[in-house]
């Protein structure tokens, strides 16, 4: 199996929860956004309280979980909003 | 119609002067403040953070959408982000038509997306201990499958 590598972006709580604004991480090239939750939460640390079905968006759209990935997509990962 | 996101100060006069019309009766200015309490607590000030690349376009899109329901294309709204204090502007949505009731409702419409979709947080400063993003992940959240 191939991989590929896609580009993580957190946001506020989950920024906290990852550590980081934005991560690489090399995925199975049939990997869906699914896939790298699971990846991430099996991680351990911090990074196991990210929710099972956060939300996320795929190249700036929010998406389902579903969502196959491409090499160099933009997957990020959404808090409960509060703007306003 | 016009949409963006911003690091300043937002002028409320100024997002009104992007609509108007001389056939339209009615315009209608919403502003979100930041509040001085939450759930009980003193809030001293906020900190915004927001998906920009994604934000802009997605704002936008809902202004589009309003204009597309209520018939009126003079809408404008912009969302701030960054460090806020109290009582300062967070939001601002100003619409005009030719009646009042499609302005309050486009104005409405406008704010009611931005809190149900715009990719944008906030955390709240407190007088009384550390600060902490709205919308946490819940307590347990993390129990596992």
């Amino acid at each position: 199996m191939q991989s590929m590598r896609v580009h993580l972006l957190f946001f506020a709580s989950y920024r906290d929860l990852a550590g980081t604004a934005e991560m690489e991480l090399d995925v199975p090239d049939d990997a869906t956004a699914a896939t790298v939750v699971e990846r991430l939460r099996a991680r351990g640390g911090t990074l196991a309280r990210l929710p099972a079905s956060p939300v996320v968006a795929v190249n700036r759209e929010y998406a389902a979980l579903s969502t196959p990935l491409r090499a160099g997509d933009e997957l990020a990962f959404l808090p409960p909003v509060a703007g306003g | 119609m016009k949409a963006w996101i911003t690091r300043e100060r937002i002028a409320p006069e100024d997002v009104l002067r992007l609509v108007g019309d001389p056939g339209d009766g009615a315009s209608v200015l919403f502003l979100g403040h930041v509040r001085d309490h939450n759930d009980g607590r003193p809030v001293t000030g906020l900190s915004y953070d927001a998906y920009a690349e994604m934000a802009g376009p997605l704002l936008a899109q809902i202004v589009a959408e309003a204009a597309e329901t209520l018939g009126t294309h003079r809408i404008a709204a912009v969302h701030r982000i960054g460090d806020l204090d109290v009582g300062e502007v967070s939001v601002a949505i100003a619409v005009s038509s030719p009646h009042r009731a499609h302005a309050f409702e486009a104005c409405r419409q406008v704010i009611d997306e931005i809190k149900r979709r715009l990719p944008v947080w906030k955390e709240e400063h407190y007088a009384d201990g550390p600060a902490r993003w709205l919308g946490q992940v819940p307590a347990g959240e993390d129990s596992g499958e």
